[in-house]
C-alpha cells in the first residue's frame, strides 16, 4: 500500500512517500526518515504530494525526524501537502513548527541559500 | 443523497431481567456528524450507547457498523472495529494506577508496533489537543473532573478513530467547563471528520454540538432529526423536554395510589 | 396457599441457584485464563512481562518480611510445643524431625498461603473492583483488550511463581526458628540438629509440598480476580468483595489441605 523511495536533489534528499500514512505504515516511514538522520544527512525534504490521509502517528514521525535533524543542525522539510494532510498539522498546530511548502522548487530554493 | 449510514440499528431490544429497557430501537448514524442521543434519566440511553461498543449484547435485533454486524461477532473479529473507535465515558474510566500520558498511550503500545518514541509524541500531541499539555506525567487522582474528561477523549482518539462515543460528556461539571468540553468534541469532528455519537441529557450541550438529535423515550425513539426539526415537533413529550417543563402531566392518579400502598 | 408453596420452593432455589451461577462463572474465569495464558502468545500478543514482574514483586518481594517474621514464630511455638512433649522422654532432638515434617509438609504452604490470601488476594479483588466500578474494565474491553488477559493473566502468572518462593522460604525460615530454640534452650549441638533435619526431610514432602503451593495460588488469584470482576454498587460493593474473597480462599485453601494430606498421607 505504502511506497516510501528516496532520490538526491542538488544537494538534498527528497523522501517521497506514496499512499496512505497511518498507524499500522508509518514506521515504514520512520525507518527511511531514521536512516536518513542517522547518517546526518543535511537536507530532508519530504514529498506528500502523494499522501491523501495521514494520521497523528505519520505526524508524530515526522516529528521525530525534525528532532533527530535538529541534533546536527540539519534540515527538515515538507512540500505538496493535500487540504485534509495540512488540516492534521494545523490541528496540532504544528503547522508551525515545520517549515512547510507548496512545491518541490520551492523547498529546494531555500536550502540552496 | 442515499448514503449507507455508518451505524445502523435495526429493532433492537433489551431487557434488564423483566424490564424491557430498549423497545425496538430503530436509528441511522451518517459518517461525519453528530448525533446526540437525548432522554430522560433511565430512559435506556445508555444502554443504547453501551450495545453500540459491544459491551452489551441484546436481546434481538442488529447494529451494523460499516456494514458489518456487531451482535453477532465474536471477541476476536469485534477487535478491529473497536480499534477504529473510541470511547470517553461518563466518569472519564482512567486507568488510576497509570499516569495519564500512559493512559493515552495504552491502545498504541497494545495494538501497533510503533516504537515508544514514536507512540510518546502521539500521546503528546493528544493532550495537546484537549489542553493538558504538560500533564503527561500526572496521576489521575491530580486531576480536576473537567481535566479527567479531556484526558479520557485524548485516550478515546488515540487511535484515530472514525467513530467516538461520549457517554454524558458534560455531566458533573461546571458550565464553563462542559462547554469546554463540547467545544473540544465540535473541533474533533471537524478536524478528523469523526462520527460522533454523544448520549446526553444536557440540553444547553446539545444545542452545541448537535447536527442531529435523536430524542429516546421509555426505551423507543420518538423523534429524530435536526436542532430545528425538533425544536418544531408537534410531539408533547419532546416539546415537554426541550421546553424543559415539568413532568406532571402524565400523573396517573390510580397508578400512582397503588404505587404508594402497594406491598 | 399455592403462593406460599412456590415462594418456599424459589427460597430454598434461589442460594442453590445462585451458587451454580457462581460456580459456572468461575469455572468460565479459570478456563479463560488458561486458555489466555497458553495460547494468546502464539496468536501474536505481547506477553505483559513488565506488568506481570510488577505484580510478582507486589506479591513476592512486599511480602518476604511478613511471611519471615510469622514463619519464625510458628517455628519457635512449634520447637518449644515438641519440646515439652519429648523432654519427658529425652528425646528433645526429634524436636528437629517434627519441626521440619509438619513445616515443610503442611503448616510451612498453608501459613504462606493464608498470609497472602490476606495480603495479595485481598488487594486483587480490591483493585479490581475498584475498577469495575470505576468503568475501567469497561474501558479495556472498548479499547479491544480483554479484561482477563490484560490483568488476570499476569497476576495470575506472578502469583503462581511467587507462591512456591515463598512457601519455601517460610520452611527455611521456621526451621532456622526452631534450631535457634534448639540450640539455645535445649542445648542440642547445631550440626546434629541440622542432620537431624536432613534426615527427616524427604523428596517427596518437598515436591508435594510445591504442588500444593501452585494450587493455592491459583485459588487466591481466581477467588481474588473473581470476587474484584463481580463486584457491584460502588465502594460498598468492593468492601464486600475484598472480605468476600479472604474467607473463600482462606476456606478453600484448608480445604485443599485436607485433600493433599487424605490424598498423600492418609494411611486408610
Amino acid at each position: 500500500m505504502l511506497e516510501v523511495s528516496t532520490h538526491p536533489v542538488g544537494n538534498a534528499v527528497v523522501v517521497k512517500i506514496t499512499g496512505d500514512v497511518d498507524l499500522y505504515s508509518s514506521p515504514e516511514v520512520r525507518k527511511t526518515i531514521i536512516g536518513l538522520t542517522k547518517n546526518k544527512e543535511k537536507n530532508i525534504l519530504i514529498d506528500l504530494s502523494q499522501v491523501a490521509y495521514m494520521d497523528s502517528s505519520g505526524v508524530a514521525t515526522l516529528v521525530e525526524g525534525l528532532q533527530q535533524v535538529g541534533r546536527y543542525k540539519g534540515t527538515l522539510k515538507l512540500f505538496g501537502l493535500d487540504a485534509a494532510v495540512r488540516e492534521v498539522f494545523e490541528l496540532s498546530r504544528l503547522d508551525k513548527v515545520f517549515e512547510i511548502y507548496t512545491t518541490e522548487a520551492e523547498a529546494l530554493e531555500t536550502i540552496a541559500k | 443523497m442515499a448514503k449507507e449510514p455508518i451505524i445502523k440499528i435495526r429493532d433492537l431490544n433489551t431487557y434488564y431481567g423483566d424490564r424491557h429497557i430498549l423497545k425496538g430501537v430503530n436509528l441511522d448514524i451518517y459518517e461525519g456528524e453528530i448525533m446526540t442521543i437525548l432522554g430522560r434519566s433511565g430512559c435506556g440511553k445508555s444502554t443504547l450507547l453501551r450495545h453500540m461498543v459491544g459491551l452489551v449484547r441484546p436481546a434481538s435485533g442488529s447494529i451494523f457498523i460499516k456494514g458489518q454486524d456487531i451482535t453477532r461477532m465474536s471477541e476476536e473479529e469485534m477487535t478491529p472495529i473497536l480499534k477504529k473507535m473510541g470511547m470517553l465515558f461518563q466518569g472519564a474510566a482512567l486507568f488510576n494506577s497509570m499516569t495519564v500520558g500512559e493512559n493515552v498511550a495504552l491502545p498504541l503500545k497494545e495494538h501497533t508496533q510503533l516504537e515508544d518514541s514514536t507512540i510518546s509524541i502521539m500521546t503528546r500531541i493528544k493532550l495537546d489537543l484537549v489542553g493538558l499539555s504538560g500533564f503527561e506525567s500526572f496521576k489521575p487522582a491530580q486531576l480536576s473532573g473537567g481535566m479527567k474528561k479531556r484526558a479520557g477523549l485524548a485516550r478515546a482518539i488515540a487511535m484515530d478513530p472514525d467513530i467516538l462515543f461520549c457517554d454524558e460528556p458534560s455531566a458533573g461539571l461546571d458550565p464553563v467547563v462542559a462547554m469546554g468540553i463540547d467545544q473540544l468534541i465540535i473541533k474533533l469532528e471537524k478536524a478528523f471528520r469523526m462520527t460522533i455519537v454523544v448520549v446526553t441529557h444536557e440540553l444547553p450541550s446539545v444545542f452545541t454540538i448537535s447536527d442531529r438529535i435523536a430524542m429516546l423515550h421509555e426505551g423507543q425513539i420518538i423523534a429524530v432529526g435536526t436542532q430545528d426539526e425538533l425544536k418544531n415537533s408537534s410531539d408533547p413529550i419532546v416539546k415537554q423536554f426541550l421546553n424543559r417543563e415539568a413532568d406532571d402531566s402524565e400523573l396517573d392518579r390510580d397508578k400512582y395510589l397503588d404505587s404508594l400502598v402497594r406491598n | 396457599m399455592m403462593e406460599r408453596v412456590v415462594s418456599f420452593f424459589s427460597s430454598l432455589g434461589r442460594p442453590t441457584l445462585t451458587f451454580f451461577v457462581h460456580l459456572h462463572r468461575f469455572v468460565l474465569l479459570v478456563l479463560e485464563t488458561f486458555r489466555w495464558t497458553i495460547i494468546a502468545p502464539f496468536k501474536g500478543k505481547k506477553v505483559r512481562w513488565r506488568a506481570t514482574v510488577e505484580q510478582a514483586v507486589r506479591f513476592g518481594w512486599d511480602s518476604i518480611l511478613i511471611v519471615t517474621v510469622i514463619a519464625f514464630f510458628i517455628g519457635l511455638i512449634l520447637a518449644m510445643q515438641a519440646a515439652d512433649q519429648l523432654k519427658p522422654f529425652g528425646a528433645e532432638i526429634y524436636v528437629a524431625n517434627l519441626v521440619a515434617v509438619s513445616l515443610t509438609r503442611t503448616l510451612g504452604p498453608m501459613i504462606t498461603a493464608i498470609i497472602i490470601a490476606g495480603r495479595g488476594g485481598s488487594s486483587i479483588a480490591a483493585e479490581l473492583g475498584t475498577m469495575k466500578v470505576a468503568e475501567e474494565l469497561d474501558a479495556l474491553r472498548t479499547m479491544g483488550l480483554n479484561p482477563n488477559w490484560f490483568l488476570v493473566v499476569p497476576r495470575f502468572v506472578a502469583m503462581v511463581m511467587m507462591l512456591p518462593a515463598l512457601a519455601m522460604l517460610a520452611n527455611f525460615v521456621g526451621i532456622g526458628g526452631a534450631y535457634i530454640f534448639s540450640v539455645a534452650a535445649l542445648e542440642i549441638n547445631g550440626v546434629r540438629f541440622i542432620n537431624q533435619v536432613a534426615m527427616a526431610l524427604v523428596m517427596k514432602d518437598m515436591i508435594v509440598g510445591l504442588v500444593k503451593t501452585v494450587v493455592f495460588a491459583m485459588i487466591i488469584v481466581f477467588v481474588g480476580c473473581y470476587q474484584g470482576l463481580i463486584v457491584e454498587g460502588g465502594a460498598e460493593g468492593v468492601g464486600k468483595s475484598t472480605t468476600n474473597s479472604v474467607v473463600i480462599s482462606i476456606f478453600l485453601i484448608i480445604a485443599a489441605e485436607v485433600f493433599f494430606t487424605a490424598l498423600f498421607y492418609s494411611t486408610l
